[in-house]
């Protein structure tokens, strides 16, 4: 039975003809993708900056506890009220 | 800290986020309606035994897995996104979107990866009901897969389901089912995927009318057309149901989307529905001005569509910006005032946690809690930053349903004529059948614009700005990769119309996977 299941696959791949060209591409396109984008320009930032997820909660809450600025009430209030 | 923030640096990652999705989104729709497509012709190959029929199942599949390997993996990159650019908006919600994400995974792994195989190797190797079992299984699988993407898109637009831990900072859900089967989450499955069908008929059409003007493959392609064009027809008018369905959710639960949609500033009732109109791009929320420099209005139509009866009211940009008492709707002036008791709370809760203090603890976390849901409002500086960019909008939602109603008519007239039989010396339809697909991908991309940038300037429906969602990086960092995404989908682009052309040039005889 994994025979069959692997001559499936085999003869299949084989016998590509389009196919061929598709998984050059799928193939090129994955290892540019996690090779260098997410290698060298995707750092997952959270991760790579804090050891662990309580300081990464830290950072979070830090964030959600500043205010940027003061609120501007009167601008572009309504003319017509 | 917050000195530190580089605030064109959003503006990048909002960028990059809507390159990377837009040019997810080319592949998408085709796989998920010409999935079906396939499945479908192979059903009428194996209820007639007919060989042409498999022959067209063949050629329609070898231009599927053309798309489907162009697009596939592209979506990652869009989550390599939220973890360099949006990291404290993948933080909080990594609890909630882990489920929906997770079971898309394995259920996409499994059925199309399993499915794939039997339905391109397997056509003298299985039986042909196995086969197209399998057919079926790989348009299941691809629908399903974007079931949940949406499902967790649905959320962003309609957070329920969770709650807020103030402690983690994260979203923990709740109630699963509330957010699997969330009105907006299913409203936008519905749309976006008979829409993908809608976009598949449009292709198929296309390319059977360029074979048509060619004067090759004559039946095929006349065979390809009475499908494609039954099938468009049917879902061109779903689609616009699932559309009207859709904005009336939106007045519920996002009613600055519907308004910016309308160009709709002050409520009135009975309110009009712009058919035609040129936005006044002066025009600001709260000023005396007209919000349009010409328009033609159908009255009464908005109150119709978006509350189901007419005479009522809708709300308009500066009752939901200033709020308006006599319809019960607190302005986001107001929302600011809570969102920023929600911070000054959360912020006393960490305080006292830090310095064990119990009881202050608890305090504080009852007054968040009374304040929780405008919790976003609190970081916005001022009452007009909640209302987004109305022209783009506008045009975008009128640019989609435009198109939308033009397809309706389109596919009528080519199952008219093919039922006729003069499909062939209609050489003016088949050049607008070819120019069609093109129209389709605009509508797909205005479609979009209206969800996403209408609801700006939320990452969470009033509980997250893309503001705070961001991470603390440059811009420079941000706007590089941008940059080396669009010279990278250029390239890929290219080469998927060139394989593409190819294999259309080809034709229905030679098409092998």
């Amino acid at each position: 039975m994994i025979r069959n299941f692997m001559n499936f696959y085999t003869e299949g791949f084989r016998n590509m003809r389009l196919g061929r060209a598709l998984w050059k591409i799928i193939l090129l396109k994955i290892l540019f993708i996690f090779l260098v984008l997410k290698l060298f320009f995707f750092p997952d930032v959270l991760k790579v900056s804090y050891d662990n997820d309580l300081d990464r909660a830290e950072h979070v809450l830090r964030r959600l506890t500043q205010i940027d600025g003061t609120v501007d009430h009167t601008a572009l209030l309504p003319t017509a009220k | 800290m917050i000195e530190s923030i580089d605030p064109g640096q959003v503006n990048w990652a909002r960028a990059q986020f809507a390159l990377t999705a837009m040019y997810h989104w080319i592949f998408v729709p085709l796989t998920l309606g010409l999935s079906v497509l396939c499945a479908f012709f192979e059903t009428l190959y194996v209820r007639t035994g007919n060989i042409e029929w498999k022959q067209l199942a063949k050629f329609w599949m070898s231009l599927f897995a053309v798309n489907f390997a162009i697009g596939v993996a592209t979506g990652i990159i869009l989550e390599f996104e939220f973890g360099t650019n949006w990291s404290n908006y993948s933080w909080m919600v990594g609890d909630i979107f882990g489920t929906p994400l997770a079971i898309e995974g394995i259920l996409a792994f499994f059925l199309e990866a399993t499915f794939f195989a039997v339905m391109f190797f397997g056509w003298d190797r299985f039986s042909k009901r196995m086969h197209l079992f399998s057919t079926w299984m790989v348009a299941l699988g691809s629908n399903l897969s974007a079931l949940w993407i949406l499902i967790a898109n649905g959320w962003m637009q309609n957070p329920i389901g969770m709650r807020f831990n103030p402690d983690t900072a994260r979203f923990e859900m709740l109630d699963l089912w509330a957010v699997v089967s969330s009105r907006i989450a299913i409203s936008h499955f519905t749309h976006a995927t008979s829409s993908g069908f809608l976009l598949a008929s449009l292709f198929v059409t296309a390319v059977s009318s360029w074979f048509l003007l060619k004067g090759r493959h004559q039946i095929f392609a006349r065979r390809s057309i009475t499908v494609a064009a039954t099938f468009g027809l049917l879902s061109a008018m779903f689609v616009a149901f699932t559309g009207d369905e859709h904005a009336y959710i939106t007045v519920r639960t996002q009613p600055m989307k519907l308004a910016a949609m309308e160009g709709l500033y002050k409520g009135k009732k009975p309110t009009g529905l712009i058919a035609f109109g040129v936005v006044n791009p002066d025009k600001q929320a709260g000023d005396a001005g007209d919000p349009f420099i010409t328009k033609i209005e159908v009255p009464g139509m908005l109150s119709l569509l978006a509350n189901r009866k007419l005479g009522t009211f809708v709300a308009g940009i500066d009752d939901l910006v200033w709020g308006n008492s006599e319809h019960d709707i607190v302005g986001v002036d107001q929302k600011i005032r809570y969102g920023r008791q929600a911070v000054t709370s959360l912020a006393d809760f960490k305080q006292a946690r830090k310095a064990g203090d119990a009881s202050s603890a608890e305090a504080a976390l009852t007054k968040f809690n009374q304040n929780q849901e405008f919790l976003g409002y609190g970081y916005l500086k001022k009452p007009s930053d909640a209302v987004p960019p109305v022209s783009l909008i506008f045009y975008s939602f009128r640019v989609m349903a435009g198109l939308g109603t033009f397809f309706i008519m389109l596919f009528a007239l080519f199952l008219i004529q093919s039922a006729r039989n003069k499909l062939p010396a209609n050489r003016w339809l088949l050049r607008i059948g070819v120019i069609s697909v093109f129209l389709g991908y605009i509508a797909q991309q205005a479609g979009w614009i209206v969800t996403e940038v209408g609801r700006q300037p939320w990452a969470i429906q009033g509980l997250l700005p893309v503001s705070v969602a961001r991470s603390n990086l440059d811009s420079g960092t941000v706007a590089v990769t941008f940059f080396i995404f669009l010279a990278l989908f250029v390239v890929m682009l290219i080469a998927e119309i060139k394989i593409m052309v190819k294999q259309i040039s080809l034709g229905p005889e030679v098409s092998k996977s």
